[in-house]
């Protein structure tokens, strides 16, 4: 038998300990702290730049709000951003990883350009509802695919709903060169401009999507939690044992709901199609599909802080367009600054469980009379 | 032997104290073992055990307190500290690689270059007999037996020449005889001068093995005694912090007649195996049926084919005489059986963990009512109506159960399905790491049950409770019955004999041989 070791284990420098729940006030003042931190360490990375933090700050600030049309321009962008994370909600909750919101959000444009392009003559109301309809089911057709492989064949819903991205982005591409190019654009690779009568109405000068907007923020909200099928959702996403044995129709519930969130993320591509580009193109998703998930994380998937951050992310985003315009700074240098705030965001979930205890004076000494075996 | 005479003891505690948050799971332990004694650490669920042990294999670091190894003080970081510190930990659920054979998984983490096969199985074997441990180093693991996988384990950490022992709950998982053998093993240790600590709340096991016992209750080392001079009831005594009667009810209740019956029932695992392989048996109203077996014998399956969750290949279960077999989950629970499964994790099923009460209330009957909105209301006044009789401690009915201990999450399950009046009560495990006295509880509740003229079927491990609660018992046996006995009319060992395999008949025969 070994003889037991004479070693002296030092104890480690810093120790994770588990904190007790923290009060929801703490919480946040916990997350404002993380917040105020991520704006010094983006002022550290603009100053490293070349430029002055508190300048560039403002200019970002009073770009996005500074004049009613600055105002407009930063609700144009934060309408399919908020819609989009909205829909990603809905299939969160479920532990769904939906990351194909940017598929489903072009796709929905898609279908709902056809009827833009082709029934333009239609009465203007009667229009608008079918292409609200087309968008829906079109992105929810796209949520739909990869649930139906999911709950048929169990595949990986995360690698399927990226895939199928590329898909819609290349139909869009397909439809462009081919069928709906614009007849009028000299062979130039282009779908045409909507006809006014296609087009989304303007409400208090922006076009009416930000109305829809907040009305799912609503509706998402209390079917969330007061209706049976939201309560259907939060089961099956905590265990679909548990749901199972509840005697819930789980794979029902799955392809379900991912039609809704493939539906509501169709609508953003829809109105954002009809009501800003007022045409179809590539870029008529341009990301979106990927921040929301970022939107609705950082929201912890509450619709009313989804509002907050998606309009928070939309003045980041008009702000450093100004910013790029007044001083030449690229906007990819806004990319840097969401990508720091998420990180002490993030970080500080991390916090909120855990603290850390620096090894204390006194052991210190036992330690160091290290001796060696044997 | 030369240890003993450096040290008195081979590992001390002298005031461990570790916090999580707001739970102190240890405050301020003291005990020792010595060289060639075995020392039980008794107490219930939630007393600071495991946490005890996981400061000394080093997953845990405490936050007060010295632990002195061989009279020496120690720090230990990590379970690879602990190892060359000589304390060798057997935990309660195997960590071994299956797909290994078994002399692989003991040298498994030693370090160094790896040796030929043969030295490493010579080795082995010399250990083996030195403590008179049964072993094939070169079987696979996924082909053992339970009681051959934790010889495996005994054998990894002796194979890493470990002298301290730590065992959580052994014998968990094993059957009585089973049992008796590592008992012998541990003897035997123990003449070679090894200190072993054995982690477990049966009191029986207590006073069979035990020189020592260090008695915790809510974190606090209360008392150490001797266990010579000690019986059950001082040990629960000692346990709960107050005088606890052992009894069980079991109230006799006339002319029962059968409301559910399963014939012929086969169920096939999707390996192709069969989980429950050509099983009849019924259930009356007014009885608790137990069901043992060692765990995996198809318990499982059997319930979840009941409550209409698994398919089954063959057979029926008829249900007033009518066949329940291939109708959907919430059918069955229509018609009034109601399942409470507990697994392990015993929040996998049945409860949301992250959900309230008042959410887990609504669980099997939010489809009632009309509209698209679930009602919460009458789930949270259910709710507080529970927390009022069953004395479940929350700090509200919002609060997720999770955060509740493990008697509160069980009464809280049990409750909403005996709210639900159901006429068929399955529970699996329902008092599955809970303190004696919510067991105690939960053996109440089902007795009133039985009153109430519900069909109860119980699953449960431990055997003595299952002979005192039950009327009748069913022992199941890699899926098949090898016997339903009445509970009075049958002991211990016989039931751990079905157990293992061997019917009634069996052991008639061998009897007459």
């Amino acid at each position: 038998m070994s003889t037991v070791t004479s070693k002296q284990h030092q104890e480690p420098l810093i120790r994770v300990v588990k904190r007790a729940e923290l009060t929801a006030g703490r919480m946040m003042l916990l997350r404002l702290l993380a917040v105020f931190l991520s704006l010094v360490a983006g002022g550290v990375f603009i100053a490293c730049v070349g430029q002055n933090p508190f300048v560039i700050y403002g200019t970002i600030l009073s770009g996005a709000c500074r004049s009613v049309m600055a105002f407009q321009g930063t609700v144009k962008i934060m309408i399919p951003l908020l819609i989009t994370s909205l829909g990603v909600t809905l299939a969160f909750k479920m532990k769904f990883w939906n990351i194909g919101a940017e598929g489903q959000l072009i796709f929905g444009a898609t279908c709902a350009t056809y009827f833009a392009l082709f029934c333009s003559g239609m009465n203007h109301v009667l229009l608008v509802i079918v292409m609200f309809l087309a968008g829906f089911i079109g992105g929810g057709l796209w949520g739909l695919i990869p649930a139906i492989f999911k709950v048929k064949y169990d595949t990986n819903e995360t690698l399927f709903t990226l895939m199928l991205n590329y898909i819609a982005l290349h139909i869009v591409s397909y439809l462009r060169d081919g069928p709906w190019m614009d007849p009028g654009s000299q062979g130039f690779p282009k779908i045409a401009r909507f006809d006014k009568n296609a087009s989304l109405d303007k409400l208090f000068g922006i076009q009416f999507g930000w109305l829809i907007a907040l009305i799912l923020v609503v509706v998402v909200f209390i079917y969330l939690k007061y209706t049976k099928q939201g309560y259907e959702i939060s089961v099956v996403g905590e265990s679909q044992d548990t749901a199972r044995y509840a005697g819930m129709n789980v794979k029902k519930i799955v392809l379900r709901t991912m039609f809704l969130s493939g539906g509501i993320c169709g609508m953003a591509g829809m109105i954002q199609a009809t009501g800003s580009d007022i045409t179809l193109t590539t870029s008529v998703a341009g990301g979106v599909g990927f921040t929301a998930i970022i939107v609705a994380w950082l929201a912890q998937l509450n619709p009313f802080s989804i509002l907050l951050v998606s309009f928070l992310f939309s003045v980041l985003e008009k702000g450093s367009s100004v910013v790029q315009s007044n001083f030449g700074l690229s906007t990819d240098c806004a990319d840097v600054l969401q990508g720091i705030i998420l990180f002490f965001i993030l970080g500080c979930e991390f916090f909120v469980r855990y603290r850390f205890v620096l090894r204390q004076k006194a052991s210190c000494s036992g330690a160091c009379r290290k001796e060696t075996e044997g | 032997m030369e240890k003993q005479g450096k040290a008195l003891y081979a590992i001390e505690c002298r005031q461990i104290t570790k916090v999580f948050g707001q739970v102190v799971a240890n405050d301020r332990i003291d005990f020792n073992v010595k060289y060639g004694e075995i020392l039980a650490l008794l107490g219930e669920n939630g007393s600071g055990k495991t946490t005890l042990m996981n400061v000394l294999s080093g997953i845990y670091h405490p936050d007060e307190g010295q632990i002195f190894i061989g009279g020496e003080e120690v720090k230990i970081n990590s379970p690879v500290d602990a190892m060359e510190l000589g304390i060798g930990m057997i935990h309660q659920h195997f960590k071994l690689v299956e797909a290994f054979q078994a002399m692989d998984n003991i040298v498994l983490g030693t370090g160094g270059r790896k040796e030929k096969s043969r030295v490493t199985s010579e080795k082995i074997k010399k250990i083996s007999e030195t403590y008179g441990l049964e072993i094939e180093p070169e079987k696979y693991v996924c082909d053992m037996s339970v009681s051959e996988k934790q010889t495996v384990e005994i054998l990894k950490v002796l194979y890493k020449g470990a002298e301290i022992l730590i065992l959580d709950e052994p014998t968990a998982v094993l059957t009585p005889q089973e049992t008796e053998k590592l008992f012998q093993i541990l003897r035997k240790m123990r003449e070679k001068g090894c200190a072993i600590i054995i982690i477990t709340h049966k009191l029986q096991e207590v006073l069979a093995i035990s020189d020592r016992v260090t008695i915790l209750r809510k974190g606090k080392s209360i008392e150490t005694v001797n266990t010579a001079e000690c019986d059950a009831k001082r040990l629960t005594e000692l346990m709960v912090g107050r005088p606890v009667s052992l009894k069980i009810d079991r109230p006799k209740m006339p002319e029962p007649e059968t409301i559910l019956k399963v014939v012929d029932l086969t169920i096939n695992k999707q390996d192709g195996s069969k989980a429950i392989d050509d099983i009849s048996f019924e259930i009356k109203r007014g009885e608790i049926l137990g069901v043992a077996g060692v765990a995996g014998s198809g318990q499982k399956e059997l319930c979840e084919t009941i409550a209409g969750l698994l398919h089954a290949d063959q057979g029926a279960i008829l249900f007033h005489k009518e066949n329940i077999l291939g109708k959907s989950p919430s059918e069955i629970i229509e018609k009034g059986v109601s399942m409470s499964f507990v697994p392990e994790d015993r929040l996998g099923m049945g409860l949301v963990a992250s959900m309230g009460m008042t959410d887990n209330m609504l669980l099997k009957s939010y489809q009632k009512g009309k509209g698209c909105f679930v009602r919460r209301k009458p789930a949270r006044e259910l709710a507080e109506k529970l927390i009022g009789k069953l004395e479940i401690v929350t700090p509200g009915t919002e609060t997720p159960v999770r955060l509740l201990s493990g008697g509160n999450v069980q009464k809280v399950l049990l409750g909403r399905e005996i709210e639900s009046s159901p006429s068929v009560l399955i529970t699996a495990y329902p008092v599955r790491g809970l303190d004696i006295n919510s067991s105690y509880t939960v053996y109440e509740l089902l007795n009133e049950q039985k009153k109430k003229n519900v069909a109860v079927m119980y699953i449960g491990e431990d055997l003595d409770v299952l002979l005192e609660l039950s009327d009748r018992i069913m022992v199941l046996c890699h899926g098949k019955i090898t016997g339903i006995v009445d509970a009075d009319k049958v002991t211990k060992e016989e039931i751990g004999m079905m157990m293992t395999g061997e019917t009634r008949a069996d052991e008639a025969e061998r009897e007459a041989r």
